[in-house]
Parts: C-alpha cells; sequence; structure tokens
C-alpha cells in the first residue's frame, strides 16, 4: 500500500501548483472574459454579470487593441529575422576558432540575456536620453542634431526593439553553438579537399545542418516578441501616444492599471489564439520541410 | 608547398579578422554595463553633464549609501533573498516530480506529464489576470509566498529532471529500499546526489530567474514592504529621472550578483541555455 502511494506524494506538490498557477487559470480566463466583472467585484460578487462575447465584439472595435496587435506584429516581423540572422552570424563567428581567446568573447555575448530586464532598460533608457545620453552625444560629433529616441512615435519603436535584440541574441547565440557541436567534422574536412572556401562550407554544409536549430529559434523568438513587455513597460511606458504599446502592454494597462478584468481576459484570449495558431503554422511549415 | 603555405597565411589572416571584429561586437555588447557601472560612481552634476567624461572625475560612494539609508533598497533585497529562497523549495518539488515521472508506473502518469508539457506553451500573459485573482481568492495578494508562488514550478524543469533522472539504474535504488531505507531516504540520499549535474544547472537558472523576476513581483506587492529589487528600481526610473547615478547605482546592486554568479557557474548557466535548445 506504501508503495502505491508514494509516486503521487512525490508529485503531487509539484502537480498541485502546476495545475492550479497554469492550466486553471485559462479556465478561469476563458469564464471571466465573458462577464463585466471589474474591481468591484473585490466589494460584491454580485457585481460580476455574465455579458456573453461582448467584451469580444468590443475588443474587436478598440483602436488601442488594434494599434497593440499591430505594434506587437510590426516588432516580431523586423524582430524574428534581426535576432536569429544576428545570433546566427555571431554563433558562426564564435565556432571560427576554438582558441581561448575566442572562447573568452562568448561570456561576453552571453551577458545581457542572464541580467534583469529592468536594470538593462533603466541604463538604455540613460544611454538613450535627449539631453544628456551618451548616443545623442556620439552622434553631435559628426553634426547630426539632437535625436528624440524613445520621444519620437517610429523612432520610439526602433529603440525599445533594439534592446530587446541586443539582450535577446545571448540566449540563441548558446543553442546555435551547441547546434554547431553536432555538425560533423568529416563534412567540412571533405569539402575542404574538394577546394571549398569558407564561405561555401557555411552555406552549403553548416546552415542546412543547422535547421532544426534555426527553426527551433524562430519559434520561440516569434513566441518571445508576441509576448514582449519588460523594455517597452520601463523604457517608454507604451508610449508616446500607444506607439510602444504592445500586445501585453495593453492587456497589462487594462488589466491592472483600469482593473477592467473583464476585458482584459477577453484580450488575453486573443493574444492565446493568435500565439497558438503561429506556433502551428511555423509547426506545419516545419513538417511540410521534413517531408521534402 | 607554396600555395599551403599562402592559404595557412590566408586562414591566419581572416581568423585574426573575425577576432578583432567579434572583440569589437563583445566591446559594444557590454558596454552598457560599464557605463552603468562608471556612471554609479559619479556626481550627479557629473553624470548629466555633456559632453559625459567616461570615468568618473569625483568618484562617490554616496548613491549606494542612498539606496540603502535613505531609500529602502536593504528591504528590497531581503525581500528579493526570499524570494530566491521559496523558488529553491519549487526546486525541490520539481526534482521530486521528475523522480516520479522517470521511475515510478502509476496511475495517471501519462496525462499528468501531459499537462507537465502542455503548460510549457502557456503564455504568461495568458494566466496572469486569473492568477491575480485566485491568489486574490486564497488571500495570498501582497505577500511575499504569492508573488513566489506564480512561477514555483515549471513544466520544462519537470521535463528536464525527468529525462536526467531516467538514467539513473533501477538497481541502485532497488538495493536502497532492500537495506531498508525509507522512499524519501532513497530520494535524499541516492537520487538527489545522482542528479547533481542538473541540479546544478537547476540552481543556478531558479536562482537567476527569482533574482530578476518582474512581472509578478510588480503584479502582488502593492505594499512597499514587499517590493522586490526590480521593482524598486522601476519605480526609480518614474521618481528619479533626472538623477541618473543613483539610478545607475540601483541597477548595479541589481546586476552585479548576477554577474558574479555568472562568472563563477558561467558552465552551468551555459549549459542551462543549452538544454533549453532541447525544448
Amino acid at each position: 500500500m506504501r508503495n502505491r502511494l508514494t509516486p503521487y506524494l512525490f508529485v503531487s506538490p509539484a502537480m498541485l501548483l502546476l495545475i492550479t498557477f497554469g492550466i486553471f487559470p485559462i479556465l478561469v480566463a476563458a469564464v471571466i472574459s465573458t462577464t463585466n466583472m471589474n474591481i468591484s467585484a473585490f466589494a460584491d460578487w454580485n457585481n460580476v454579470e455574465f455579458i456573453g462575447i461582448d467584451n469580444y465584439t468590443k475588443l474587436f472595435a478598440d483602436p488601442d487593441f488594434w494599434q497593440a496587435i499591430g505594434n506587437t506584429g510590426l516588432f516580431a516581423v523586423f524582430g524574428v529575422p534581426a535576432i536569429v540572422i544576428l545570433s546566427l552570424g555571431v554563433a558562426l563567428l564564435l565556432n571560427h576558432s576554438q582558441s581561448r581567446f575566442f572562447r573568452s568573447l562568448r561570456a561576453f555575448y552571453f551577458i545581457p540575456a542572464i541580467t534583469a530586464i529592468v536594470a538593462i532598460s533603466l541604463v538604455w533608457g540613460y544611454l538613450y536620453n535627449t539631453q544628456f545620453g551618451l548616443l545623442n552625444y556620439l552622434f553631435s560629433l559628426v553634426g547630426v542634431p539632437q535625436v528624440q529616441w524613445l520621444s519620437d512615435p517610429i523612432l520610439a519603436k526602433f529603440s525599445v526593439a533594439l534592446v530587446a535584440v541586443w539582450r535577446g541574441t545571448g540566449l540563441n547565440i548558446i543553442i546555435f553553438l551547441a547546434a554547431l557541436q553536432g555538425v560533423p567534422k568529416e563534412y567540412l574536412e571533405a569539402a575542404s579537399l574538394d577546394g571549398a572556401g569558407e564561405w561555401k562550407k557555411t552555406f552549403s554544409i553548416v546552415i542546412p545542418l543547422m535547421r532544426f536549430a534555426i527553426f527551433f529559434v524562430s519559434v520561440t523568438t516569434t513566441i518571445a516578441w508576441l509576448q514582449f513587455f519588460d523594455e517597452p513597460f520601463v523604457l517608454t511606458d507604451g508610449g508616446p501616444l500607444g506607439a510602444t504599446t504592445s500586445a501585453s502592454i495593453f492587456l497589462y494597462k487594462e488589466g491592472f492599471r483600469l482593473n477592467q478584468f473583464g476585458y482584459a481576459s477577453a484580450g488575453s484570449i486573443v493574444l492565446f489564439a493568435i500565439i497558438a495558431v503561429i506556433t502551428l503554422i511555423q509547426l506545419r511549415v516545419r513538417r511540410a520541410d521534413d517531408d521534402y | 608547398m607554396t600555395t599551403d603555405r599562402t592559404h595557412a597565411k590566408r586562414r591566419r589572416a581572416l581568423t585574426v579578422t573575425i577576432g578583432i571584429a567579434l572583440g569589437i561586437g563583445a566591446l559594444i555588447t557590454a558596454f552598457p554595463f560599464l557605463w552603468m557601472l562608471t556612471t554609479a560612481f559619479k556626481p550627479q552634476r557629473e553624470s548629466v553633464t555633456f559632453p559625459p567624461t567616461i570615468l568618473p572625475q569625483a568618484p562617490t560612494l554616496e548613491w549606494f549609501q542612498m539606496l540603502f539609508t535613505e531609500l529602502d533598497f536593504g528591504r528590497y533585497l531581503v525581500n528579493t533573498i526570499l524570494v530566491v529562497l521559496i523558488g529553491f523549495i519549487g526546486l525541490m518539488f520539481m526534482a521530486m516530480a521528475g523522480y516520479a515521472f522517470a521511475k515510478f508506473d502509476f496511475r495517471g502518469r501519462k496525462w499528468m506529464f501531459f499537462l507537465v508539457l502542455a503548460t510549457m506553451m502557456i503564455p504568461i500573459q495568458v494566466t496572469m489576470i486569473p492568477t491575480y485573482l485566485i491568489l486574490n481568492g486564497m488571500k495570498l495578494t501582497n505577500t511575499l509566498l504569492g508573488i513566489a508562488l506564480p512561477t514555483l514550478v515549471s513544466g520544462f524543469a519537470i521535463f528536464l529532471f525527468r529525462q536526467f533522472m531516467t538514467t539513473i539504474p533501477t538497481e541502485m535504488l532497488e538495493a536502497a529500499r532492500l537495506d531498508g531505507a525509507g522512499e524519501f531516504r532513497t530520494f535524499w540520499q541516492i537520487v538527489l546526489p545522482m542528479s547533481k549535474p542538473i541540479l546544478a544547472v537547476q540552481i543556478v537558472l531558479t536562482f537567476i530567474s527569482g533574482w530578476n523576476s518582474f512581472l509578478w513581483p510588480l503584479i502582488i506587492a502593492s505594499d512597499q514592504k514587499l517590493y522586490t529589487l526590480s521593482v524598486g528600481l522601476a519605480l526609480l526610473n518614474q521618481q528619479l529621472a533626472v538623477n541618473p547615478s543613483l539610478q545607475m547605482a540601483a541597477a548595479s546592486v541589481m546586476v552585479i550578483p548576477i554577474l558574479i554568479v555568472f562568472i563563477v557557474f558561467q558552465r552551468y548557466v551555459i549549459q542551462g541555455f543549452a538544454l533549453s535548445g532541447l525544448k
């Protein structure tokens, strides 16, 4: 009898937490999204009414929601290739030599990935500062007048995304370097004997062999951009005029600043659906690629 | 012969060029941290001058003192450490679950493991509001436990523990049981010591993510007394936009311990990240 119960004793604390904070919330979100729940519910639960799909119709008519979705789309469209290409490029270069110098350089590229985004964003906010920021000083040396890094609606998008790119490459460089270990040396040696140069070897052998890693990094990077939150939250709080409001920032503001729990839950369900669909499409494309 | 030599020469030149390019890239990548550190020691006047000074002309420790005396960063630091420690309890739970999935055959194992994998795909933004409401229902908002609970266990870590622990020979566990060791003793004295490599990776990653966590402390802690370093830091951004030196000192307090952990445990950090590529 004791033996029968043992695995359940081992598994239950983690499973309870996982169900309470991983699975159950989705059901709660789905239910709340059909109500008008807001802060008044804490005073009296009778204030919560079932309103069907009203939140969803309101959401799809909300220009702020569309702006947030549009921004998120833009971030993903430019950010994913930027991070994938940059980290793949750096990983290939780092892998060029196994000397001590090259190996010690790796650490520098990893550091942004493990440091607190809040701290990092503050530092970048200082670099971006219009009056006394270092970037504007460097630009002024070559005669460029004051740049409004974070207060120009178009430039702010770029500035906020740049911080995320800077931070996002480290992790992916590690994944690519690990994948590069798996490229068989014999292939490269054989190609060298056939007279293939570095360039040719990289593009005809190494990159095709790393297809899976590239695919994996593309999927996780896409999801990360769809959940983009911390950098714009600290640097611009979603401004100016909502130019850097990502879907997550929109949800946070509706949920925790305006306390529109029902409305924000509807938004989060929509975001969840978008992420799920995009992931499925990517997996499909990948499978088609495998068949071929 | 000569073609071989020119070939080797060209390869050497290429390596040097790449080395220089990567060196410059590394400096650019690390530069914001350098800038943070030097600014933290500058008097306020110096941090807002134009043109900026590279190194502090009159280095000062006043901002670090201010953080821990006038501001409440000492308390934030304690809270952050407590959140990290609670995270280690979660780590134990995950190791236990991984062990059960790896070494026991029990009813419900399949669907439970499916749930573990499924939670890996659910973004935090979806669970943010309901989790807040659930914690509120449990009267855990505005507590340190509430801050730590939502991220206490992760499906991915359980998955990694399970993968590693399946490689532990079952005979060793049987031998311990024959010697009369209880199940928890077997786990504690045999399974955990044998899982050291994965445990080390997970301990370091748990420390980093607990230390850096931002969203949950931000949502759950409405009382200043419960702020973690990250929330205190974000607040500094809104309050004192005119004093970069103070901000950079606060950012340094958050970043330096992580840098130290990284330098000491670099191998584990990198292994952990490389493993996430298996996901």
